[in-house]
């Protein structure tokens, strides 16, 4: 725990300048790819932010490492499969689709559907509504309007 | 001896609030008209004391009189006196206090203005509103004393964390917590309609004037607070789904649809059981965001000096309120007859649904706030909810109520006609599907949903262009007619369509950062690399003293093909006290546009690290914002709005016929 305090001490002692001009690939293509795999990830040791955006050393370790094994051929899927096991679901910004995280994912489609059923229902509750005009009203209408 | 005064004044003010609370209400039970009087001189009482105990702290804060803990601890003799002023606030116990403030002054703003409001209602609503006031002052009192003393005192105090040393800081909280308290005279008001069992669209009318302070206050604190931490970050960025920030986004999203569900109340005399709810969580929500910013529950970028044991204190005051006023809308929301009938296309329809939108984003943002929290509660499992969820769930939802808001917007009372409104919309229709089609054919790649963002923005903005035209226009009227027309427009309409443009565009601002450019790397003196547009040339740097730090300048200066278009000086800045540094990021705004210059701190090698941006119409978010702010405050200034208007109408109809 110490160590974690120590960490964002220095996180907070330097606002993020996260990536550095010495961490960037030469190929262009790959680095997108580097930045984009990057923002989908969390510095473990920082305050909601992504290792994109982050100064601290582990942020730092990670992006190398992703651009590593970018360079080495790795499809952004095995990079991720390889973070996952080594620091869990934690790492992940965008949650995986899995039973403990089934009741957030659906969350807005289910408060949605719920809430149209409500409107719905409300809707069928209340008294039908005041007959329509007759023709006699309308036509009396037309000429006052 | 200002200090215990200011100690004694907040003493005074809790007793002032229990009076306050209780008074009033025997007096609205018990129909004695004296006592329901008595909530007009409490309230201004109130805030009377809790203003004299904001002053001395103001006092101390300003003199640096460290032999005040809170002083020490958050301030420093060489700060500039508006940092030493900001600083009351910039930490736990001040910015409880500047919350009280608030509270106590929405009291009595309406002990003050609210001449026209039925007597027993206003009595109701004040003894809630002390309620409230009460709880805070005895939070404050009890457990986050700011007048505490130290002995000895010391020379000089910690410094004020240097994130903080910003004019954003000056800013940023009072116009957040003005939107976020304001919200409490909203919820005090449907508490007194439910202990009264009664409501109706003059109630509606009443709250509106506070809803749009409170509300335009909220969006400007917000978007203040965005723009603060896109200059200081370094990169730019302007929000991250923080869970702070998602504390003040939900009574937003909440308060947007009260503000939307109030104006059916208001016209129609419908929606009422709805509206009362929506008061009721929008408040929730800003006391819920008091509970998480301030408990220190969730890690954050605004977790200064904050403490488990305070937290659960709050956490009761939240609960006690929120069951509280649940219980009371269970009891009583059943009594509250329904009016006005509509039918499902109409303005009421589009607004129903408005509503079902922005309650299911805010419900979204609650569990992916939360959700994290209650899984490692429960399972041990630790998850994070991050932007990229935030943008995949919210995202798309708030795009979808962006995109039927000129529909609703277009729609007449009661009865629409969806036909008539899709010509209506025609034009601004087709230029947003224009829009698409232009992006997809000009550019490659990028984020999905940028070209779709952009697309609905030309929408909205056209949209509500369309509707001002239709206006004026309406049966193919001549210039002249339609500008007298136009003119005679009430200013409510008004305010409305430029808060709808404003919408728009924000929208738009957001979609073009899918379209900016972005150079890292290191500049050697005299070098010259572009981004976007322009060429931007390392001319040198510098190191100069402020008044509390040392500060490495860059100087960059800026070209277009060759012309010069300005120097930007993006500095470091190293605050001894704290041995912190900070980034001053250089930005020029071109047009819509910026270029935002930040550096790092020199390389041994005497070359510099920077980070070069161009991010087109990203000024339009801020401007966005501010635009449905004023909108809100153009909607407040109508006349017909006014709380005394009513009662003038009335007395002189009364007189007419005598």
């Amino acid at each position: 725990m110490r160590w974690r305090l120590a960490l964002l001490a220095l996180v907070v002692a330097a606002p993020a300048f996260a990536v550095q001009p010495g961490e960037l690939l030469s190929d262009p293509t790959l680095e997108a790819r580097a930045r984009s795999l990057s923002a989908q990830l969390r510095c473990l040791v920082c305050q909601n932010e992504s290792i994109d955006e982050s100064d601290a050393t582990l942020a730092k370790d990670i992006r190398l490492l992703i651009r590593e094994r970018i360079v080495k051929g790795e499809n952004n899927e095995a990079i991720r499969d390889f973070l996952v096991s080594r620091y869990g679901d934690f790492i992940l910004l965008k949650p995986p689709f899995k039973a403990s995280t089934l009741l957030l994912w659906l969350s807005a489609p289910l408060t949605l559907l719920l809430g149209a059923y409500a409107i719905y229902a409300a809707s069928r509750r209340r008294p039908a509504p005041v007959a329509a005009l007759s023709e006699e009203e309308e036509r009396r209408l037309r000429e006052i309007v | 001896m200002i200090v215990e005064a200011g100690h004694f004044a907040l003493a005074l003010a809790l007793a002032l609030s229990l009076l306050q609370a209780g008074v009033p209400f025997w007096g609205a039970r018990t129909g004695d008209p004296t006592l329901m009087r008595v909530a007009d001189g409490t309230a201004l009482g109130q805030f009377f004391f809790v203003g004299l105990a904001f002053a001395a702290l103001a006092y101390a804060h300003l003199t640096s009189d460290f032999s005040v803990v809170n002083v020490e601890e958050n301030s420093h003799s060489a700060m500039p006196a508006i940092y030493k002023f900001s600083g009351v606030w910039g930490n736990h116990e001040g910015s409880m206090l500047l919350w009280s403030t608030i509270l106590a002054a929405f009291g009595a703003l309406v002990a003050t203005t609210g001449g026209a409001l039925p007597l027993r209602l206003r009595a109701d609503a004040l003894a809630v509103q002390g309620l409230i006031g009460a709880a805070f002052l005895a939070f404050i009192l009890a457990t986050s004393d700011p007048f505490a003393r130290l002995s000895p005192a010391p020379f000089e105090g910690r410094d004020l964390n240097p994130i903080l040393q910003d004019p954003g800081l000056a800013i940023h909280p009072p116009m957040l917590y003005i939107g976020y308290v304001g919200f409490s005279i909203v919820f005090s008001f449907a508490a007194a309609a439910l202990i009264e069992g009664r409501i109706d669209a003059a109630w509606a009318r009443f709250v509106r004037p506070y809803t749009l302070v409170a509300w335009s206050f909220l969006t400007l604190g917000i978007a203040m607070g965005s723009y603060w931490a896109y200059y200081t970050l370094g990169w730019g960025g302007f929000w991250f789904w923080d869970p702070v920030e998602n504390a003040s986004l939900m009574p937003w999203l909440a308060g947007t649809a009260f503000l939307h569900s109030v104006a059916v109340m208001e016209k129609r005399d419908a929606l009422k059981v709805w509206t009362i709810f929506l008061a009721v969580l929008a408040f929730s929500f800003s006391l819920l965001g008091t509970f998480l910013v301030r408990s220190g529950v969730l890690t954050s970028v605004h977790a200064f000096a904050n403490d488990p044991k305070r937290g659960l204190v709050i956490l009761g005051i939240l609960g006690a309120f929120v069951a509280g006023s649940l219980a009371l809308f269970a009891w009583r929301a059943p009594l509250l007859r329904q009016g006005g009938l509509f039918a499902p296309i109409s303005r009421e329809g589009a607004l129903v649904v408005n509503n079902l939108f922005l309650t299911t984003s805010c419900a979204t943002v609650l569990i992916g706030t939360l959700y994290p929290l209650a899984l490692e509660q429960f399972t041990g499992q630790k998850i994070s909810v991050g932007a990229p969820f935030f943008n995949a769930t919210c995202g798309v939802l708030l795009l979808a109520t962006g995109f039927l808001t000129p529909f609703g917007y277009s729609l007449a009372w009661k009865r629409g006609d969806l036909l008539g409104v899709a010509q209506r919309l025609a034009f601004a229709l087709a230029c947003g599907v224009a829009t698409l089609v232009a992006i997809l054919a000009a550019t490659r790649g990028g984020p999905v949903l940028a070209p779709i963002a952009a697309a609905i923005a030309v929408f909205v903005m056209l949209g509500a262009v369309s509707e001002v035209a239709a206006r004026g226009f309406r049966g193919r009227a001549k210039v002249g007619v339609a500008l007298h027309r136009l003119a005679g427009l009430p200013l409510s309409f008004w305010g409305g369509t430029l808060a709808h443009f404003g919408v728009g565009m924000l929208m738009l601002g957001l979609a073009a950062t899918g379209f900016g450019s972005e150079v890292i790397a290191t500049m050697k003196q005299g070098q010259t690399l572009t981004v976007g547009p322009y060429e931007i040339t390392y001319d040198g740097s510098r190191t100069q003293p402020g008044p509390n730090y040392q500060e490495v300048v860059a100087d960059l200066r800026v070209t277009q093909d060759g012309a010069r278009v300005t120097t930007l000086s993006p500095a470091r800045r190293n605050f001894g006290a704290r041995k912190m540094s900070t980034t001053q990021a250089g930005i020029a705004t071109l047009w819509l546009g910026q270029l935002y210059l930040s550096i790092n701190d020199l390389a041994p090698d005497g070359t510099l690290p920077v980070r070069l941006y161009w991010k087109p119409l990203v000024t339009l978010i801020w401007l966005g914002a501010v635009a449905m702010a004023l909108g809100g405050a153009l909607s407040l200034t109508d006349r017909r709005l006014r709380i005394g208007a009513p009662v003038r109408a009335r007395s002189s109809r009364e007189a007419a016929p005598a």
